[in-house]
């Protein structure tokens, strides 16, 4: 199935390489055969002019929520993947929390099916940490490897058991993969629909205070430590839950940790005009707490910008504030966005960027991917970084179109999205 | 509509986005009205063809009530719909609700909501001018206004005028609508009560915050004193209405200490005994009643302005025509 595909003339950014300039990129039966200056074109094989596009290992996103089973108008398994597609990306993590929950291999099974079946993005699944994400009892969590999922958690709620959450830590060592955490405690956030701050004062929006992330983020980080095990700390927010990564990340927990886009970019003034496209857990916070993610994500504190891709139906998000559900989609705007406003703005470099969204998710999760160095899966990501476009939920692949970002001018989009070698999506 | 400044626009949604023009010209407008209530025939074609919805989501009788008064009071065709009954209760979204509303071409909707910034809502999705007569704990701006009148009345004026706000300010649709009214008009707002029902940051909304009572009674010249509702022991605010009314209630007793007579304002429904005496609710210095009375001209000066009536025409709107 899989062509020979030579990408010419790009500037390949690889930091598993150190790599950074024009080379050509030679893809053979789904692996990367060469990276050079100059590779004479096989017989047969397609070319791909890449002047003055970059050319990257492929983007990893490893939280993204793709609805089925169960929440099929919002997104499904195959649409979430060509959305990944769309936005630059070749894989992704889908988070458990569907109705059922993927909780036992047979549902892990599915996941992997149906995103094998899409041809787009590749979908690894998660799986659920405890049986039906209650909260209560450690879930197959064996089987769910064999099943192929690459990590659990029980994201959309918190592990709030911090008894459960140890035996977690200590059981997923046995087969390497991380046990990925929404930290929020949820006696403290309680009733809270954005952050707890003067504008949640003067809205008269229940709000949700950093102590809820910063508590969970701290006992976390305690029980991998005093276990061993690894932690991955979902969409972290706040100021000081950054500066508690880093001091734990100091001391050697294993600790991987994620910023999203926007919280990267946005702050809760977002909100105003109680704007439901603008709300999400963890919510917007502070222009202080805003400085401190991004930092965190400048010295590798966080290892990975992930989009926590979110889909609603637009009836639910056109209800009154308090009545709308948390969550945006990002799949389609994360590259622009981060390109625009993080490496435009002087936060990171583009080799940076291309560590946080390829070569650390694929470390973080265990994943194949994230260099191309030979031998390695061909999963890369062409964009042009000048190309100027404007955000059109209306044009995007995912079912849903729920975001803050709609009709901002970003510069900056993926050019070919190649997975396995095989070109998935092109614009 | 009117050509003339200050306009409130479309919508009443809160005072938070009002002006000083814009708050005095209701208040000035909202003082010949006074008078209709006190005709023996209480009734001016003002708003004569004018067709207003009174939509209420949650349970309210005086508020409802004044408004229903105030705009047959203007002559206006009132329908009014609560929760209870309606097709709200059958899983409708508010938006089909304005929809349909508006499909029967209505001209107002005075809307009370559960939720923070339904009022806003609505106003952004319907071209029917909008009222808020509540939305969850984010404003009530006509209580704000009743309550400012009735300040005004009695002190003359409002700049440099000390106000504090007693109670459970945090789940205050009230306390909001008055600190921004006030504030915008010139007064000196404080709040006062347990800190679990005024947490500190009420300070960065530019009041001061006070913990105990007998303070806020040195400090303020009225005293604005919410109604403490029962849900907030249950959900465990105040251990006890005992124990509130022992450290927060306002009594006789606390007031003699006060260095001058205060203004008492409750915006009901009050729960004697609780926050507030009898003896303090019935007392001299009570204008709990004023501020009912001022409610209904205060709801017609809205209406009137909405409608697109100008503050220099109330007087002469009242002996006969519409809005200019």
């Amino acid at each position: 199935m899989s062509e020979t595909l030579l990408l010419t003339g790009g500037r390949v950014v690889d930091p598993s390489q150190e790599l950074d300039g024009v080379r050509d990129v030679l893809l053979v039966d789904g692996e990367v055969a060469r990276v050079a200056p100059s590779v004479q074109a096989p017989e047969h094989a397609r070319v791909l002019d890449c002047d003055r596009l970059v050319v990257t290992p492929g983007l990893i996103d490893v939280h993204v929520h793709l609805r089925e089973p169960g929440e099929e108008h919002k997104e499904t398994i195959a649409s979430g993947a060509r959305a990944a597609a769309a936005g630059g990306f070749t894989a992704v993590c889908a988070m458990p929390n569907t109705e059922p929950p993927i909780d036992n291999p047979a549902a892990v099974g599915f996941v992997a099916a149906e995103g094998r079946r899409a041809g787009a993005a590749r979908v690894y699944p998660v799986g659920c940490i405890s049986v039906d994400r209650a909260g209560k009892r450690l879930a197959l969590i064996g089987e769910m490897v064999e099943a192929g999922a690459v990590a659990v958690t029980d994201d959309g709620n918190p592990v709030m058991n911090s008894g459960l959450m140890k035996l977690a830590l200590q059981y997923t060592q046995a087969f390497g993969i991380p046990v990925a955490d929404h930290p929020e405690d949820l006696t403290l956030s309680a009733g809270g629909h954005m952050n707890a701050g003067i504008v949640s004062t003067r809205l008269g929006l229940p709000g949700k205070p950093n102590a809820a992330e910063d508590i969970h983020i701290v006992r976390d980080l305690l029980l991998a430590e005093t276990t061993g095990g690894h932690i991955h700390l979902q969409h972290v927010s706040t100021r000081f839950g950054v500066e508690s990564i880093r001091q734990a990340k100091a001391r050697g927990v294993r600790v991987t940790a994620e910023a999203s886009p926007h919280h990267l970019i946005l702050t809760e003034e977002a909100v105003e005009g109680y704007r439901t496209e603008a709300k999400m857990n963890p919510p917007l916070r502070t222009a202080e707490d805003r400085e401190a993610v991004r930092a965190g994500v400048a010295d590798g504190t966080l290892d990975t910008i992930a989009t926590d891709h979110a889909p609603h139906h637009y009836d639910e998000k056109e209800a009154a504030f308090t009545d709308a559900p948390n969550g945006i989609v990002g799949l389609e705007t994360a590259l622009g966005l981060i390109l625009t406003h993080v490496v435009g703005e002087g936060i990171l470099d583009l080799p940076t960027m291309v560590e946080r969204m390829s070569c650390q998710p694929a470390r973080a999760f265990h994943l194949p991917g994230g260099t191309l160095a030979e031998g390695a899966p061909a999963d890369v990501t062409v964009f042009d970084p000048v190309a100027r476009w404007t955000v059109d939920s209306n044009a995007f692949r995912s079912r849903s179109h729920n975001q803050p970002f709609e009709g901002w001018e970003l510069t900056g989009r993926p050019s070919y999205t190649l997975v396995g070698g095989r070109v998935v999506w092109e614009r | 509509m009117s050509e003339t400044a200050p306009s409130l626009g479309k919508d009443l949604v809160g005072l938070e986005s009002l002006g000083r023009e814009e708050l005095t010209a209701i208040l000035d407008t909202a003082e010949p009205f006074k008078e209709i209530s006190e005709r023996r025939i209480k009734k001016v074609p003002v708003l004569r063809g004018k067709t207003i919805v009174n939509l209420f989501f949650e349970p309210s009788t005086r508020t409802r009530i004044s408004f229903e008064f105030a705009e047959k009071r203007l002559s206006a065709d009132t329908v009014n719909i609560s929760s209870t009954g309606s097709s709200v209760t059958k899983g409708e979204t508010l938006v089909d609700t304005a929809r349909n509303l508006e499909a029967m071409r209505i001209d107002m909707v005075v809307m009370r909501h559960g939720a923070s910034g339904a009022a806003r809502f609505l106003a952004d999705r319907i071209p029917s001018n909008v009222v808020n007569a509540g939305d969850g704990r984010h404003e009530h701006p006509t209580q704000g206004l009743l309550d400012i009148l009735t300040i005004r009345d009695n002190l003359g004026t409002l700049e440099g005028v000390k106000v504090c706000i007693v109670g459970d300010v945090v789940h205050s649709r009230v306390a909001r609508s008055n600190i921004y009214g006030l504030l915008t008009l010139g007064a000196e707002v404080a709040v006062c009560g347990p800190p679990t029902l005024v947490p500190g940051s009420f300070r960065e909304l530019g009041v001061e915050v006070f913990q105990h009572v007998e303070d806020a009674i040195q400090w303020a010249d009225v005293l604005n004193i919410l109604r403490l509702q029962l849900e907030r022991m249950e959900a465990g605010y105040v251990p006890s209405l005992r124990e509130y009314n022992r450290i927060w209630g306002v009594s006789t007793e606390r007031l003699e200490k006060a260095p001058h007579d205060l203004l008492i304002l409750h915006p009901g429904p009050m729960n004697r005994g609780v926050e507030i005496d009898s003896d303090v609710a019935d007392g001299e210095h009570s204008v709990i009643l004023d501020q009912v009375t001022n409610g209904v001209a205060v709801r017609m000066a809205v209406l009137y302005l909405l409608a697109g009536g100008r503050p220099e025409k109330a007087e002469a709107a009242k002996k006969g025509g519409g809005p200019s």
